[in-house]
């Protein structure tokens, strides 16, 4: 009590007093009382840097204006944020930055969700008073999954804070000094050179136009225009708690049905859900887990162990570059991605008697490194181009508006058979901790018989947003042939993030980790929070696109992965068994060392 | 005027020492306060007053980082220094760290210094040897060693944080303050950083008392002061002078004659003209940088204005928007008026605008004074342009 006390301070902003906790800047004490002041390199997810100076403020005894976000409180300190001096500062640091940002805004992809645009709206800029050159400066590589446009950075350096801060990999980097400053990589690298791992994160804290995903729309309008070609769509479990703010509906709003009926009404010919092979990858992946802990528990046989997830794109290029000495570890089943682009190809073109030649297959992901995994060599177990075509989020939002489809007032409708059902389990997927979650649902129950003993089948224990997660679960009483796991303590880690994911690999090469199982996704939040979703993130928003999804696994009649009877029936058509012959040539892969520079 | 603490031969270490360790650090850190002593890098922040706050505060180690970074074009006071009074600086140093607590100093050299290098190390070396560094310096039970690292030659790393940041191996770019480097500063520890002409004023002040030390300079401005004295005159050089010299005893003491203007403390210091010559030279007078310029009634203040303006483009970090972005517009302005264009009133009063915005809004000192020589110049020597 004594320390609330003491740590209350009382701190006036334009003229008014309010109380301030001590330790907290000029900005969170704004912000905190609705006291708009306006930012650019400031991130709910990164340190403070105050590089930009557009959230300067006066404060009374100091010689110069002090940046609010930078700026701790003090007792009794005297602040405005609202002078003739600060509004000058802030109206010309706009100027600056528009100097210097060329590009059009209405070619622009951040058109109406730019920050720098809606600056300079509020702050009436109507000229520029130095000389703004129109000349691009820049060369574009639009062939890497992220594109970057150096012209229309603003170098808030938002994106090499987030490669460093919260992904540890630091591809992008500040170059140059002064006014020769800009954003790239080691010796002026292509993007596809370095380490790289394309989670797209540095998008998703973009302010401007600078960086965008490589687009894909025009493609896949083309194959939907093209009557001679059969275009299927997969859609993955986050896109639907998130694609409703592209609509300008507040984050944590499910639109699964209206998805669907828009994608149908795009034209795409069937409309499949990647929720189907997510609960595939349940039962291959957890049959490999099993496998493997058989052969270390029974066999006694030189095993890698952890087991860790194998479905974040951004995750695997990371590991490769890494930790290739850990790829042994790595689950050999592709992606709920990449497993349905080698279905469509194959069993569903047998089924639909269609050629595979002429389906053109496209995901919607909330991802950009799931633009790179469709690309890997390694992807092209159907024959084909698995997956041809992968959208994010943001470009599927594009191509609804440009339909001229109003997604919000949609009826609900069905995603199509024969790959269209799917669980619960399937669902979480999209959030942190959610593949961990739907795979300890099926192990436990395949193992013992019964179900997990958790109230309502959420395993609480691995959810929520920490970075790094830990939980056990002893097997008691398992069936006859899974014996050897009687009394076992199954030990799991969940990491998202890839400073996070690099600590646990960091204890996991020391040979100090005893988890059996660890699921790493690349980005914060995991999926839900993927470079490819609506912008702007926080962890505020990624809470509620979260919240969504557990509120659609708890709304579903099934909530297992094994119980899912489309699964059932591919094996029975036509996988015949988990990690068979027939899983293993279309839903496995292998993976490649890479180096780090 | 011309005085000698700093630039004649002080005592030596063993006596240095011996004294410094009579006193508790705490009573040292009062002296240092008693008299009076301000950074002499340029800000002239009270060094007593610096470590006492790195001794206040809670590290498991501290450092003694001496600012050799000399970069402020037209200084070379600090080389005169490194060169024959490196046993001041030693001792200095380690007064310093056995004053707050630390026992690593480190002197970071400007890369221009590089050949001094081999040098330096070697008579740090001599140093270890007679025991005046390394572990229990005579025997009085405090360690102290003293490492060199070097820039790379950018002239913000001469600002405190920058240096930090550079001698962690990163990219030498100003940090938010506070947290102030006597808080946290090297590798996150409490950390003094004094310039090499502060460090080398200690054992003086030890020496001959604080009295003695204060008849020197102004009430404000304690001591003497070192003069890297460049440009038109007869005698340039390193000069030791009274801080609160007024401008024209200087100039006559160099021998300059016809003089117009008068450049103090560098290139983001302040430009004097004709009028200010019996203003004095102290904190609170002309801010004291290590540099003074003289320019004659034949030089072209634009051309002086030019030079400097394309410096701070090429020396700004790019870290912030207002010393990215308005070093890169005062230069197109400098450039336009050296070609004989005339800039309007509009654009001539968007320039003292965004003068004013760098002052206000830059991150570190170098933005804050980097229009410095664009409003004093074009303010004071308007017939030039």
């Amino acid at each position: 009590m004594q320390t609330a006390v003491e740590s209350k301070l009382t701190v006036s902003i334009n003229g008014k007093e309010f109380d301030a906790r001590k330790g907290e800047t000029i900005l969170q004490l704004a912000k905190r009382n609705d006291i708009n002041i306006p930012t650019l390199c400031n991130h709910a997810d990164l340190c403070e840097s105050g590089n930009c100076r557009m959230c300067v403020v006066e404060v009374e005894g100091q010689r110069v204006l002090q940046a609010s976000c930078t700026t701790p409180v003090a007792e009794r300190m005297v602040i405005r944020t609202n002078t003739r001096k600060v509004r000058k500062t802030r109206q010309m640091i706009i100027e600056l930055l528009l100097a210097e940002h060329v590009g059009d805004c209405q070619t622009c992809k951040r058109n109406t969700n730019c920050e720098l645009q809606d600056l300079a709206a509020e702050y009436g800029i109507e000229e520029v008073r130095f000389g703004k050159s129109q000349e691009k400066r820049y060369e574009v590589d639009t062939r890497t999954p992220i594109v970057r446009d150096n012209d229309k950075c603003i170098l808030c350096r938002r994106c090499t804070q987030v490669c460093e801060e919260i992904q540890g990999v630091e591809a992008i980097k500040p170059m140059g000094r002064g006014k020769d400053t800009d954003i790239g990589c080691l010796f002026g690298l292509p993007l596809d050179e370095t380490t790289c791992v394309f989670c797209g994160q540095c998008i998703n804290r973009c302010p401007t136009g600078a960086l965008t995903e490589r687009d894909a729309t025009k493609e896949v309008w083309k194959a939907i225009d093209d009557p001679t070609k059969h275009v299927v769509v997969q859609t993955a479990p986050a896109i639907r708690a998130a694609l409703a703010e592209e609509f300008d509906i507040p984050p944590g709003e499910r639109v699964t049905g209206k998805m669907a009926s828009a994608l149908k009404m795009i034209g795409f010919d069937t409309v499949f859900d990647t929720d189907f092979t997510a609960d595939l990858t349940i039962i291959e992946e957890g049959t490999e887990l099993l496998t493997r802990l058989k052969k270390a528990l029974v066999e006694k046989s030189q095993v890698a162990l952890p087991m860790f997830t194998s479905c974040s794109p951004g995750w695997i290029n990371y590991i490769e570059h890494y930790y290739p000495d850990l790829l042994p570890n790595l689950s050999t089943c592709k992606s709920p991605q990449q497993m349905f682009g080698a279905l469509i190809k194959t069993y569903y073109a047998q089924k639909k008697g269609v050629d595979p030649k002429n389906i053109v297959s496209v995901s919607v992901m909330p991802c950009t490194a799931k633009k790179f995994e469709a690309d890997r060599p390694e992807m092209y177990d159907s024959g084909y181009k698995d997956v041809d075509h992968v959208l994010t989020t943001r470009e599927l939002a594009r191509m609804i508006k440009q339909a001229g489809i109003d997604l919000m007032d949609l009826q609900d409708s069905e995603f199509d058979d024969p790959m269209g059902i799917s669980t619960g389990a399937a669902v979480i997927f999209g959030a942190t901790g959610g593949v961990m979650e739907a795979a300890i649902r099926t192990a436990y129950e395949l193992v013992t018989g019964r179900e997990v003993p958790f109230a309502n089948l959420d395993i609480r224990p691995v959810r929520g947003m920490e970075g790094i997660r830990e939980a056990s679960l002893t097997i008691t009483d398992p069936l006859p042939e899974w014996s050897f796991l009687n009394g076992a303590e199954v030990k799991v880690a969940i990491a998202h993030s890839l400073t996070k994911a690099r600590m646990l690999m960091d204890k996991v090469r020391a040979g100090e980790a005893t988890y059996h199982f660890i699921e790493v996704m690349a980005c914060p939040g995991g999926c839900l929070g993927g470079g490819g979703q609506p912008i702007p993130t926080s962890p505020e928003i990624r809470e509620k696109r979260a919240q969504a999804i557990y509120t659609e696994d708890g709304a579903m009649k099934l909530r297992k992965s094994h119980e899912n009877p489309a699964v059932k029936v591919l094996y029975e058509e036509f996988l015949k068994e988990p990690n068979g012959h027939k899983s293993h040539e279309l839903l496995h892969t292998k993976y490649t060392p890479k180096d780090t520079w | 005027m011309q005085r000698s603490c700093l630039l004649s031969p002080g005592c030596k270490c063993n006596e240095a020492f011996e004294k410094a360790f009579s006193y508790t650090p705490e009573e040292i850190i009062n002296i240092i306060k008693d008299s009076g002593l301000r950074g002499r890098g340029g800000a002239g922040f009270p060094t007593g007053m610096k470590w006492e706050f790195a001794a206040k505060a809670a590290g498991e180690k501290k450092y003694v980082v001496c600012n050799a970074d000399e970069g402020e074009p037209g200084t070379f006071k600090d080389r005169v220094l490194l060169t024959d009074s490196l046993d001041k600086l030693v001792q200095g140093m380690a007064i310093a760290g056995y004053a707050i607590g630390a026992n690593y100093g480190i002197l970071y050299l400007r890369s221009e210094y590089k050949w001094m290098l081999n040098d330096l190390n070697a008579k740090f070396n001599e140093f270890k040897n007679q025991n005046y560094l390394g572990n229990n310096i005579m025997g009085k039970g405090f360690d102290f060693d003293i490492e060199i690292k070097l820039n790379a030659g950018a002239y913000v790393c001469g600002e405190e944080t920058a240096l930090i940041e550079s001698m962690e191996g990163k990219r030498g770019e100003p940090r938010n303050k506070p947290p102030f480097p006597v808080q946290s500063g090297y590798m996150g520890y409490p950390t003094v950083i004094n310039n090499v002409e502060t460090l080398c004023n200690i054992p003086y002040i030890l020496e001959h008392g604080v009295a003695e030390f204060k008849k020197y300079g102004t009430e404000r401005s304690c001591g003497t002061k070192l003069f890297s004295i460049s440009g038109d005159c007869a005698k340039p050089g390193v000069y030791e002078m009274d801080l609160g010299i007024t401008i024209r005893e200087m100039l006559e003491m160099v021998g300059a004659s016809n003089t117009k203007a008068v450049q103090i403390g560098g290139a983001s210091g302040s430009t004097a003209g004709e009028k200010d010559f019996d203003k004095t030279i102290c904190f609170e007078g002309f801010p004291p940088g290590g540099s003074i310029i003289i320019f004659n009634k034949s030089r072209n203040m634009a051309r002086v204005l030019k030079n400097f303006i394309h410096f701070f483009e090429e020396e700004s970090c790019g870290q912030c928007t207002p010393c990215r972005e308005g070093t890169r517009r005062l230069k197109e302005a400098v450039d336009r008026i050296e070609r004989g264009e005339k800039l309007s009133d509009e654009d001539m009063n968007t320039m003292l605008e965004l003068a004013e915005v760098m002052k206000n809004s830059s991150k570190c000192g170098l933005g804050q004074t980097a229009a410095n020589p664009f409003v004093d110049i074009l303010g004071k020597f308007r017939e030039d342009f």
